[in-house]
């Protein structure tokens, strides 16, 4: 076999080859501007926290009604909302430090989505569930991955100058007029959207790779915000394309390959020696 | 207060009448009345917790008043009041660069969709030369000293080209040559017609600079020319200094 078509054969023959293709690229057109803003408001870990609270309600609508994806993404988003609002509510109290708070976030969604899923499926029910499956992708999920992220990337295009802002300087952003919660909770849905997207290609536990990866791995390259997200986003496409071949070949599960292309060039990008001069301040 | 050429000539007084405010149980500006008049250049001196940033916190919208009232007389409303805090809560590390920083001061003409005009970029890299900066318009603003970042703040300030300025401790952490410079711009500033309100400690900068200065414990202690308000009675009644044995 040449290295041709090693590359390109297997996208050729096999039909959920290409859409699990096409479904990487674009969450990782979506993901890429998503992500490199997310890290740039230092919320790494909330994108994170996202990714599961998705999964409660993914898990209700499982078992309401069988694996039919668009019940599963309704039900995602709904929880994923519910802990956004949550979150915003719970910061405007005061009542505890967020990070305690995402915590239990954390565990919470992925202990109830557990229980939901064992009473009415199998242990294969529940890993799909958590590890996705990427190369099982249908015609209409393909369609709603592609539509939430052609929404997420229209939507972060209007209100990217407030967003950007926001992160840089909150207050001023603030005197010149801007809510400052509602671009927050646009945001924050953009996420939520984008997880649910994701949610379906590599489930709740790996639905987070394409958002923080590719855009931690940017950040070790780029310092200027056009660079950092063409960057993000060609990082994501490149773990998408290099991970669905590695479990083509080494015959090894999709979603896990495709999260360790994503960790190999974030690790690759961070012990670079050369990228770390860009990151250093004089002050 | 209908005119627009009003904004550029700067005639935008500020009337305070019984200004109170606070946070939670803890009151920390009362009944403070008076007038910032249109083109004044005003010091706002006092102890530490006297209430001066909550004052210019409440000018600038940022705090409601708890009672009593604010009124801002410009020609647009609310575009034409720049305020600078202390420490303002900029994320350094942000890739953006010093001219896109400084041109951030047009934000009210371009806004979330506009389109940033060429004259916009012009007017932050004059801004940028004028306060010594014009070489590190492009550099990240994460690469400025602690000194260039806040000359940045002030090139941001003359971008927004606003009537009425709100300065809090502008000088403060800078060397001597920067707070010099600055000093120059404010008296630049008040040159134009603009109104100028800053937060200060510096008694012999204010007496040298600032022709009107509020002196502030929490209540006005004093309103007026610089002289007058920060004789020795007042400055020990503020707290400012104390009483020498005789």
């Amino acid at each position: 076999m040449n290295v041709w078509a090693a590359l390109t054969g297997p996208f050729s023959d096999y039909d959920f080859m290409r859409s699990a293709l096409v479904a990487c690229t674009a969450l990782a057109m979506a993901s890429g501007p998503l992500g490199t803003l997310l890290l740039l408001r230092r919320m790494g870990l909330v994108g994170d926290v996202l990714s599961h609270a998705v999964m409660p309600g993914a898990a209700v609508g499982f078992a309401v009604a069988g694996s039919a994806l668009v019940v599963l993404s309704i039900g995602g988003l709904v929880t994923g909302i519910a802990v956004v609002l949550l979150m915003i509510v719970g910061t405007r109290l005061g009542a505890q430090r967020e990070d305690a708070s995402l915590a239990a976030f954390y565990f919470a969604s992925i202990g109830i989505g557990v229980l939901v899923v064992a009473v009415r499926g199998t242990n294969l029910d529940l890993m799909h569930v958590l590890l996705g499956t990427v190369l099982a992708i249908d015609f209409p999920g393909l369609v709603l991955i592609v539509a939430i992220s052609s929404v997420v990337i229209a939507v972060l295009a209007l209100i990217f100058r407030p967003i950007a802002l926001q992160s840089l300087d909150p207050d001023f952003l603030r005197r010149m007029g801007g809510g400052d919660s509602t671009w927050r909770a646009i945001f924050l849905l953009l996420v939520v959207l984008d997880l649910v997207a994701a949610f379906q290609a590599f489930g709740t536990l790996l639905a987070g790779v394409p958002l923080l990866l590719p855009a931690a791995a940017a950040r070790c390259w780029a310092r200027r915000i056009a660079p950092l997200i063409a960057l993000s986003i060609g990082f994501g496409v490149v773990a998408g394309y290099a991970g669905l071949l590695l479990s083509y070949h080494l015959n090894v599960p999709s979603g896990g390959a495709i999260a360790c292309a994503a960790a190999v060039i974030y690790a690759v990008s961070a012990l670079v020696p050369a990228s770390r001069g860009l990151a250093t301040r004089s002050t | 207060m209908d005119n627009s050429s009003d904004v550029r000539t700067g005639r935008g007084g500020v009337t305070l009448r019984d200004l109170t405010v606070g946070y939670r149980d803890r009151i920390a500006v009362e009944a403070v009345s008076g007038v910032f008049a249109a083109g004044s250049l005003t010091a706002i001196v006092g102890p530490n917790g006297a209430g001066k940033t909550t004052l210019l916190q409440a000018i600038a919208g940022l705090v409601r008043p708890r009672g009593g009232s604010i009124e801002v007389a410009t020609a647009v409303v609310p575009a034409d009041l720049a305020y600078l805090p202390q420490s303002p809560a900029v994320d350094r590390d942000f890739p953006i660069s010093v001219l896109e920083f400084a041109a951030l001061g047009g934000w009210r003409t371009v806004g979330v969709l506009g389109r940033a005009p060429r004259e916009l970029w012009s007017r932050g890299l004059g801004a940028l030369e004028a306060l010594g900066l014009g070489k590190q318009a492009d550099s990240m603003i994460a690469e400025l000293s602690v000194g260039e970042f806040r000359r940045a703040l002030f090139a941001r300030v003359i971008v927004q080209d606003a009537p009425i300025i709100l300065l809090d401790e502008p000088f403060a952490g800078v060397d001597v040559v920067t707070s010099q410079e600055l000093l120059r711009l404010v008296r630049r500033w008040h040159g134009e017609g603009r109104t100028v309100m800053a937060v200060l400690h510096d008694v012999d900068q204010v007496l040298a600079t600032f022709p009107e200065t509020l002196l502030l414990a929490r209540k006005t202690i004093a309103w007026g020319e610089t002289a007058n308000a920060l004789s020795t009675e007042n400055i020990v009644a503020a707290g400012l200094r104390s009483e020498r044995p005789a």
